[in-house]
C-alpha cells in the first residue's frame, strides 16, 4: 500500500506516494533523478550512498523514503549551485582526491558533515569521519590531503566573510 | 618538434567535474523506458545435482514477466563461455561452461534461474519463489587435496581436477643447485583476494527488432571483447551488436572477462522485447565476481655463501574455481616473472591449475606479477638471512644492470636502474638510521622489521606476435582513431577504456600536445564499440599508455605529416622547408610565412588540394609493441609488531619507483597510492575464506569481507627516477598494477624481519593480529 510522504530534496519540496518499503536511495535515485547518489553494498559499509538528512549524514540504503517525512535532503547534486562547486568538490579536483568517482559523492558528502562539526579536523580525526567511507581506487592519501584543503578554504572563506557581515 | 606543454604537466582531470557533482553516468544510472529488471537465482551449494526447479510460483508473482532457466537460454545462446587458449599443448582438463547451469552446479553462486520483473523489489521477491530441489554432492575445497588421485571431482564428468600442468625450464636447474652452498625452502600462501571495485558489475540490454541491433551497456575494462563474444553466443554479426561502457566505477581486472549474467541480459531482452537490467548486489560481487590470487607456492633457492644467487626453482598451485577464468591462465606468468630484478643461473617454474568447487579465478591487478615478485623477494630475504648479509646488499649484488637484460626465459627487459631507486629509497626511509633503531629496539624486545621489496614487472601486451591468439584468434595491439574537423576541434577515440586511470585527461595531454592545439580542443573517447576504430583491447594490464596512448600519437603524427604536406602547398614551399612548433607551421628563415594547423585543417575540407591528395584530416592507427615494458622500483617498509596483540603498525613506507617518461605525474602518483594500499591490504587483511568441509564462502559480504578504511592505509611516501622505455617513441611504461605488485613483500619482508628474533622466518598473508599472536605465542613457548 502506498504512502504519503513530503520532503525538500536540494531545497525543492516534494510530496509524492510511495511503497513503504522503497529505500530513500532509490527514491532519490529513481523519482528524482539524482543518480548521483550511489549503491556501492547491501550491508551499509561502503558509504557510496551518503546524503544529508537535516544536516547529518546518513547511508541513503539504510533508510526509508517514508522515513525520511518532512525532512530536508541534500544530495551531491545540491551541494553546490549548479554554475559553482563546493570547496570540498575543489578540492578533490585539485588534490586528485577521486579515480573512477564512484566513491566520491559519498565522501564529499560525508566530509561535508565533518566539517559543519569540526571546521579544523586533524588527520586522525578526518580518519574518525569518513571511517563509514570505503574508497578503493585511491588509497586515502589524496581524499584526507582534500579534506584539509578544503577545511582551510572554508576558514579562509569563514573568516573573510565575518567583517562583511559584522 | 613541437615544444612540449602537456606531456609532463600536473594537470588537473577533466573527468572530474562530471563526478564530483554527481553527473557521471555508471551503468546502474541509466533509465531507460519500459526498463524491467532481473535478479538471478543462485545455488547454495558448492556443489550439486540439480533435481528439478519449480518456477510456477515465481512466475505468477506480481509484476514478474518471465522466468527463465537453462533450457530458455540454450534456445538463445550458442557455444561456451571463452577460454584463453594460453598453454594449449599443456591443457588438461577444461570444463565447458554454460552462462546458467542445467543439470550440475560447481560453484556457489552459480546461476540456476532468472526472474525478470518490473522493478527489483518485486524481481527479487520472486526469486525467493523459485524452488530448486538439489541433490549435494561433495565438494572441493582445497586445491593440494584436489591434485590427489582419488580426489571428489569438481565436476562429475571430469577425468581428475587438473586444469593445466606445465613447466617452464629457465636454464640448466639441477647445475645450478648442485654448485649450492646454501639452499632455502619455503611455502608461500597467496591467499584468494575479492577484487572489490566499489561499483559492482551490471548490465543493461535492449534488442531492436526494427533493425535487428543489440545495444548492451555494461561496466566493463574491456568492452569491444565483449562484443565479440556476445555477438558470437547469440548469433548476431558483430557489427550489429554495440557494446557501451561509460563511467565505470573500478574494475581492479574483475572486468575484463565476460560473466553469465553479460549473456543471460541480452537473452533475456530478446526473449522479452524489452530492454532488461541486472545489477549486482555486493553480496553477489563477493560471491561471484572472479576472485584473484588463491595461489599456493613451494619455492627453493640456491646460492652462494657470498650472496651470488644461483637457482630457484617453484611450483605454483594454482586454484582455479570451478572453471577456468577467461584470462585465469595468465596468472601463470608467476613462474616466468618469479627471478625479478636478479641474475640467476636458472629459473624453473612449474604451474598446475586445479579445479575446485569456488568461483573462478581470473586476473586481479598485477595478476601473477604480485605472486612472482612475493616469492622472489621473500626467497632473496630468505638466502639472506641464511648467510648473514643484509636484503639490501644481496639485491645490489645480484642486480641486473646491462640493458636490454634477458632473463632466464628469454623474456627482454627493455631498460632498467635497479640501484639507481633502491639507494634513493634507502635514503628517503633512512635504512641504516632504521638498521640501527631495530638493533636497539631489539635490546629491549621490541620487534622491528625493515622489509625492501625491488620489483620489475612485465607490462603493455601484445606485442602481437606473444599475444597471437590470446582469445578469440586476436593478438593484442590496440587501435585509435583521430578526426581533425573543419571548426578546429579534434575527436579521438581508443580502444581502451578507463575505470579510475584517467585517460581523458593524460590521452588528450598527448593528443594537445602532439598536434599543437589546445587541450580544450581535444575531445577523448573510448568506451564505445559504435565508436572509432573497429577494435579495442581494454584496459589491464598497464597496457593503456604504452599500447592505447602510442597508438594516438601515432595517429596523431599521421594527421601532423598530411597536415605538413598540405601546408606547404598551401605556402608554395616544400614540406621540407617548413618547421612545426606550438601548432603552427613556419617556412625556415621566413617565420612571417606560416599557417596553424587549425588553418591547414579547414582546407583539407576545401578546394585547393594537392595532386593526389584526399580530402579530411583523419586517421586510424594500430600500435603493435616491439616488446613489453619493464618497471620498476624499490619500496621499503618498516613495521613494529606488538608482542602483546600480533598488531602490526606501519611506521614508514616509501616507494621511488620508474616507470619511464611521465605524462602526469599526479596520475602517476595516484596510481600509485590505490595500488600500494591494495597491496598492503592484501598483506595485512584480505581474505576470501572458504569452510574446507562444506566449501560455503565464509567472506561474503563486506562485513566479513575487510576492504581497509582510511584509518588502516599508513602515510606513504613517494618519488621516482626516469629511466625512458626504447620500446615506444615517447619512453614510457605502465604504472596501474605498479605498486600492488612491489608492496606485499615489502610489508611482509619487514614483518618477517621483525619475527626474525623469535626464529620465524616466514609469515603468510594476511598478517592479520590472530595470526601473528598464535606464531608469537608459539615461538616464544
Amino acid at each position: 500500500m502506498a504512502q504519503l510522504v513530503r520532503l525538500t530534496v536540494n531545497g525543492s519540496p516534494r510530496q509524492e506516494e510511495v511503497e513503504p518499503r522503497l529505500l530513500l536511495v532509490h527514491y532519490l535515485r529513481e523519482r528524482c533523478g539524482l543518480t548521483g547518489t550511489h549503491v556501492g553494498c547491501d550491508t551499509s559499509q561502503c558509504g557510496a550512498c551518503t546524503v544529508l538528512c537535516n544536516g547529518q549524514p546518513v547511508k541513503s540504503c539504510s533508510m526509508l523514503a517514508v522515513q525520511a517525512e518532512g525532512m530536508a535532503i541534500t544530495t551531491i547534486e545540491g551541494l553546490a549551485p549548479a554554475d559553482g562547486m563546493h570547496p570540498l568538490q575543489t578540492a578533490f579536483w585539485e588534490e586528485h582526491g577521486l579515480q573512477c568517482g564512484f566513491c566520491t559523492p559519498g565522501f564529499i558528502m560525508a566530509a561535508t558533515a565533518l566539517l559543519a562539526e569540526n571546521p579544523d579536523p586533524t588527520d586522525e580525526e578526518i580518519g574518525r569521519g569518513l571511517e563509514g567511507n570505503l574508497c578503493r581506487c585511491t588509497g586515502y592519501v589524496n581524499i584526507r590531503r582534500a579534506v584539509h584543503k578544503a577545511a582551510a578554504a572554508m576558514r579562509e572563506g569563514a573568516g573573510a566573510a565575518a567583517p562583511m557581515g559584522g | 618538434m613541437a615544444v612540449s606543454q602537456l606531456i609532463g604537466a600536473r594537470v588537473q582531470r577533466r573527468e572530474d567535474p562530471r563526478l564530483i557533482t554527481g553527473h557521471g553516468r555508471f551503468i546502474e544510472d541509466r533509465l531507460p523506458v519500459g526498463l524491467l529488471h532481473m535478479a538471478v537465482v543462485r545455488s547454495p551449494h558448492p556443489h550439486a545435482r540439480i533435481l528439478s526447479i519449480a518456477t510456477e510460483a515465481a512466475a505468477s508473482a506480481p509484476g514478474v514477466r518471465a522466468v527463465l532457466v537453462a533450457k530458455d537460454f540454450h534456445a538463445q545462446l550458442s557455444g561456451t563461455m571463452p577460454v584463453t587458449p594460453a598453454f594449449a599443448p599443456e591443457k588438461k582438463y577444461v570444463p565447458e561452461r554454460f552462462p546458467i547451469a542445467s543439470d550440475e552446479v560447481c560453484f556457489q553462486g552459480e546461476p540456476v534461474a532468472v526472474v525478470v520483473a518490473d522493478d527489483r523489489y518485486l524481481a527479487a521477491d520472486a526469486a525467493e519463489l523459485v524452488v530448486v530441489e538439489y541433490d549435494p554432492l561433495p565438494a572441493v575445497v582445497d586445491p593440494e587435496a584436489a591434485m590427489v588421485p582419488g580426489s571428489p571431482r569438481a565436476h562429475v564428468e571430469g577425468p581428475d581436477n587438473i586444469g593445466w600442468d606445465m613447466t617452464f625450464d629457465g636454464g640448466d636447474i639441477e647445475a645450478a643447485f648442485a654448485r649450492a652452498e646454501v639452499t632455502v625452502s619455503e611455502r608461500i600462501w597467496q591467499q584468494r583476494l575479492a577484487p572489490t571495485p566499489m561499483e559492482p558489475r551490471g548490465v543493461l540490454a535492449e534488442y531492436s527488432p526494427y533493425d535487428e541491433r543489440l545495444t548492451i551497456w555494461l561496466s566493463s575494462q574491456n568492452p569491444h571483447f565483449i562484443r565479440l563474444f556476445i555477438s558470437g553466443a547469440m548469433g548476431i554479426p558483430e557489427s550489429r551488436v554495440r557494446v557501451v561502457a561509460e563511467d565505470v566505477g573500478g574494475g581492479f581486472g574483475s572486468k575484463i572477462s565476460p560473466y553469465p549474467e553479460d549473456y543471460l541480459v541480452p537473452a533475456a531482452a530478446r526473449i522479452l522485447g524489452r530492454p532488461v537490467r541486472w545489477i549486482e548486489t555486493r553480496t553477489e560481487s563477493v560471491q561471484t565476481s572472479y576472485h584473484g590470487r588463491g595461489q599456493v607456492f613451494t619455492a627453493e633457492a640456491a646460492a652462494l655463501r657470498d650472496g651470488t644467487l644461483l637457482g630457484l626453482r617453484l611450483t605454483q598451485v594454482l586454484d582455479l574455481g570451478a572453471y577456468h577464468g577467461t584470462f585465469g591462465a595468465f596468472q601463470a606468468c608467476a613462474c616466468l616473472m618469479a627471478g625479478g630484478v636478479y641474475r640467476w643461473a636458472a629459473v624453473q617454474g612449474r604451474t598446475i591449475g586445479v579445479l575446485t568447487n569456488k568461483v573462478p579465478t581470473d586476473p586481479y591487478r598485477g595478476a601473477g606479477r604480485p605472486e612472482g615478485t612475493h616469492l622472489c623477494e621473500r626467497m632473496v630475504d630468505r638466502v639472506a638471512q641464511e648467510i648473514g648479509m643484509d636484503p639490501a646488499e644481496l639485491r645490489r649484488k645480484n642486480f641486473a644492470r646491462e640493458f636490454p637484460f634477458s632473463n632466464n626465459f628469454g623474456l627482454v627487459y627493455d631498460s632498467g636502474n635497479y640501484d639507481g631507486s633502491l639507494d634513493k629509497a634507502m635514503e628517503l626511509v633512512d635504512y641504516s638510521g632504521w638498521r640501527q633503531r631495530q638493533a636497539e629496539g631489539r635490546q629491549q624486545g621490541r620487534l622491528i622489521g625493515i622489509g625492501c621489496s625491488t620489483w620489475v614487472e612485465i607490462c603493455g601486451f601484445g606485442p602481437s606476435e606473444a599475444t597471437a591468439g590470446a582469445t578469440g584468434g586476436i593478438a593484442l595491439v590496440e587501435a585509435a582513431q583521430i578526426r581533425f574537423l573543419p571548426s578546429g576541434s579534434v575527436a579521438a577515440y581508443v580502444g581502451t577504456h578507463a575505470q579510475g586511470q584517467g585517460h581523458d585527461t593524460t590521452f588528450s595531454q598527448i593528443v594537445a600536445d602532439t598536434l599543437g592545439i589546445p587541450m580544450e580542443k581535444v575531445e577523448l573517447r573510448h568506451g564505445d564499440t559504435a565508436e572509432g576504430p573497429s577494435f579495442g583491447y581494454g584496459t589491464y594490464g598497464s597496457r593503456s599508455l604504452a599500447v592505447g596512448g602510442m597508438a594516438l600519437h601515432k595517429a596523431a603524427m599521421v594527421i601532423r605529416d598530411k597536415a605538413q604536406r598540405l601546408a606547404g602547398h598551401m605556402l608554395e614551399v616544400s614540406p621540407d622547408d617548413l618547421t612545426f612548433e606550438q601548432g603552427t607551421f613556419s617556412v625556415k628563415g621566413d617565420p612571417s610565412a606560416r599557417k596553424t594547423i587549425e588553418e591547414v585543417a579547414l582546407a583539407a575540407y576545401g578546394g585547393k588540394l594537392p595532386e593526389g591528395m584526399e580530402h579530411g584530416l583523419e586517421a586510424t592507427s594500430y600500435f603493435d609493441p616491439p616488446n613489453w615494458v619493464w618497471p620498476f622500483g624499490a619500496h621499503i617498509c618498516v613495521v613494529e609488531v606488538d608482542r602483546e596483540t600480533g598488531a602490526v603498525q606501519v611506521h614508514k613506507y616509501v616507494a621511488v619507483d620508474d616507470c619511464g617518461n611521465v605524462i602526469n605525474p599526479m596520475i602517476v602518483e595516484g596510481q600509485l597510492h590505490g595500488g600500494i594500499a591494495q597491496g598492503i591490504s592484501q598483506a595485512l587483511y584480505e581474505e576470501v575464506a572458504y569452510d574446507q568441509d562444506s566449501g560455503l564462502l565464509l567472506t561474503g559480504t563486506m562485513t566479513d569481507y575487510l576492504v581497509p578504511t582510511m584509518n588502516e592505509i599508513p602515510a606513504l611516501t613517494l618519488d621516482r627516477t626516469v629511466t625512458p622505455s626504447p620500446t615506444n617513441p615517447l619512453g614510457v611504461k605502465g604504472i596501474g598494477e605498479a605498486g600492488t605488485i612491489a608492496s606485499s613483500a615489502a610489508v611482509i619482508n619487514a614483518i618477517s624481519d621483525a619475527l626474525s628474533p623469535l626464529g620465524i622466518h616466514h609469515v603468510d598473508m594476511p598478517a592479520s593480529p590472530d595470526r601473528l599472536w598464535k606464531m608469537i605465542q608459539e615461538a616464544e613457548s
